[in-house]
């Protein structure tokens, strides 16, 4: 179930209402976001298209408790994370949002492991259950025998994989996918997304993903236009609200 | 220590970096070690000197005597345990350069007054009963490759001739201060073989009942010999061998702005390098906060990441200089007490981290400040 008009939704998952982001650029004001709403359910896979600079990532980064709104809320399995400090929302990124990124962004001294067992550092889970939970992960995205390689010594589809088996290592609520097949090639990138896809579909994760690639938006249950700071649906797609 | 994997490879990134910094930390505090070593060689007889002992020396100069007949008045003091009594003999062996002191000892009374050096019985029997006998300190022993038995000459620029003594013993000290550079020999001896200055002494020293009489005892003793031909001056043994180590300058002000130099440098070259390295590492953190990771940890990393570059160099240049100083005097006789101690170590590891979290604060700060959305567009 996603909603654009503020409707509210029972027992929605993300709830977004009124945001404004504004950005200041020199003596100028740009209003990014003006007054989005948006409702996400459980196990949705979202996609956010619209043109270079529309304020997709930033949405993005707000869902995601990376960046704080001008003003609005975002309700997030009933925490309103706008509201928390720095320190609580901190820890409540660890505990919900997976991250994946267009560059990766793995940690280039660490090993494919090691950089999947970042999140769980921050838990108190003891080595033996950290490890198993990483060879979990890795198991699920297909790379349980690049454990031990850099992602130097790894393809870029394969370090994506790495990212993605690093965002669901914690078991998130949901993730949140900036472009993650727009450094890739066709082949790399139909398996990010069939990964993606599987996810969603299998484990019930909520996915929400910014792209310019039709073909990440086609495995999509909703697809949504950022069109002048709002939220609209693709015409091709059903809205459900 | 479960982020510690993540710490130490930060270190793999620029190794030569890394080997560059470490040598440069590691230099600063091997330079820091040889400095404190020679500040404690050069004080080493204030470090060790007894609470419980005074020395009277001529007022007016250490070079002159004082008549051996002061020995019992001193004693008659209250609070007052013993007396001994030591002269400066002032002999070289084979070359004018190989320097060692040599005291010309009371023989009955002085081991009651210096317990700490430990001579076996029997050799200070065979010392007792040998007029020309000498018991030497392990570290000139060692220097000179002298046995029990041998037959040492000194000449003796100042009473004339070549003396020969017969080695009976050796001591050692029982403190990791005590000076083992020094050969006794029997006053007695002395002051019936020299040609002039009979019945004097160098200097006394009164071991006292209780460190807390100190000063009445060295008021009684200087009140004692006012207005003689021979006025004393008593102190504290501590403040004679302070006294005695400032006539060659005051190597503290010295080694401290040295050290303070280097340390300040040392603060630049890590400072500069922790500043490089969470340069090139912005969207890295970026990162660790978007999966977690609080400000303050993004904060304490870096701090840990620069004090552990410290420790790691400062442990090699403490190590290398302890190294050093275990083959002991490199001056042939100026520094008899070469030792860096375990309290100049752990200052020296403490300074390293102070420098370590200093040089890390700037660049850690930075870091934590660091707001996510800004990081991640570095990349």
């Amino acid at each position: 179930m996603v909603s654009v008009d503020g409707t509210d939704i029972p027992g929605s998952l993300i709830r977004v209402r009124h945001l404004n982001k504004q950005y200041r650029r020199g003596s100028e004001t740009i209003d990014v976001l003006q007054g989005l709403n948006l409702d996400v359910g459980a196990g949705e896979f979202v996609a956010f298209m619209g043109p270079s600079g529309s304020g997709k990532t930033t949405l993005l980064n707000l869902l995601g408790g990376l960046d704080v709104p001008t003003s609005g809320s975002v309700t997030v399995d009933g925490d309103e994370i706008t509201s928390m400090s720095a320190r609580r929302l901190s820890s409540w990124r660890a505990r919900h949002v997976g991250f994946i990124f267009q560059m990766y962004n793995l940690i280039p001294v660490l090993t494919a492991a090691q950089n999947v067992e970042l999140p769980l550092l921050l838990t108190r889970l003891g080595a033996a259950r950290r490890r198993q939970q990483v060879a979990t992960a890795l198991a699920l995205v297909g790379l349980s025998d690049r454990a031990k390689h850099y992602p130097r010594q790894l393809s870029g589809g394969q370090e994506q994989r790495v990212a993605i088996a690093r965002a669901i290592v914690a078991d998130p609520t949901f993730l949140l996918c900036d472009e993650p097949t727009g450094d890739l090639d066709r082949k790399s990138g139909d398996e990010i997304l069939d990964l993606l896809s599987a996810l969603s579909r299998d484990h019930g994760k909520t996915v929400l993903i910014v792209t310019h690639d039709p073909r990440a938006a086609e495995r999509a249950d909703v697809v949504l236009h950022l069109d002048k700071g709002v939220l609209v649906h693709d015409p091709a797609t059903e809205p459900v609200a | 220590m479960r982020f510690l994997p993540l710490i130490l490879r930060n270190f793999r990134r620029k190794k030569t970096r890394t080997i560059l910094t470490v040598g440069s930390i590691a230099v600063a505090l091997f330079l820091y070690g040889l400095l404190v070593t020679i500040d404690s060689a050069l004080s080493a007889g204030v470090d060790v000197a007894g609470a419980d002992r005074l020395v009277v020396r001529n007022r007016i100069s250490l070079i002159l005597p004082l008549p051996l007949s002061y020995q019992e008045r001193l004693r008659q003091i209250p609070h007052c345990i013993e007396v001994t009594h030591a002269s400066w003999f002032g002999g070289n062996y084979q070359d004018p350069r190989n320097f060692f002191p040599q005291f010309a000892i009371d023989t009955e009374t002085w081991r009651k007054v210096f317990p700490e050096f430990a001579v076996p019985d029997d050799q200070w029997q065979a010392f007792v009963d040998d007029r020309e006998g000498a018991i030497s300190g392990r570290g000139t022993a060692e220097r000179f490759g002298w046995k029990v038995g041998d037959r040492i000459p000194l000449q003796a620029p100042i009473w004339g001739g070549t003396w020969e003594f017969n080695l009976r013993g050796i001591y050692d000290g029982t403190r990791p201060g005590d000076d083992t550079s020094v050969m006794w020999l029997h006053w007695k001896y002395l002051d019936e073989r020299r040609p002039w200055g009979k019945g004097v002494i160098g200097w006394y020293t009164i071991r006292i009942d209780d460190p807390a009489n100190a000063v009445e005892v060295a008021e009684a003793a200087d009140a004692r010999f006012a207005n003689s031909p021979f006025e004393t001056s008593t102190e504290t043994e501590k403040a004679f061998a302070t006294g005695f180590a400032r006539q060659i300058g005051n190597i503290r002000l010295l080694v401290v702005s040295i050290g303070a130099v280097v340390m300040f440098t040392l603060l630049l070259v890590t400072g500069a390098t922790m500043a490089s390295a969470v340069r090139e590492r912005v969207p890295e953190l970026g990162v660790l906060k978007t999966v977690g990771f609080a400000d303050t940890g993004v904060l304490a990393l870096v701090l840990a990441e620069s004090v552990l570059l410290a420790l790691v160099g400062g442990g090699l240049g403490l190590g290398l200089a302890k190294l050093f100083t275990l083959r002991g005097d490199p001056t042939g006789g100026m520094l008899p007490v070469f030792f860096l101690g375990g309290q100049r170590i752990a200052l020296g590891l403490a300074l390293a981290v102070a420098v370590g979290l200093l040089a890390g604060a700037a660049p850690a700060v930075g870091a934590m400040r660091l707001r996510i959305v800004d990081a991640l567009r570095r990349v």
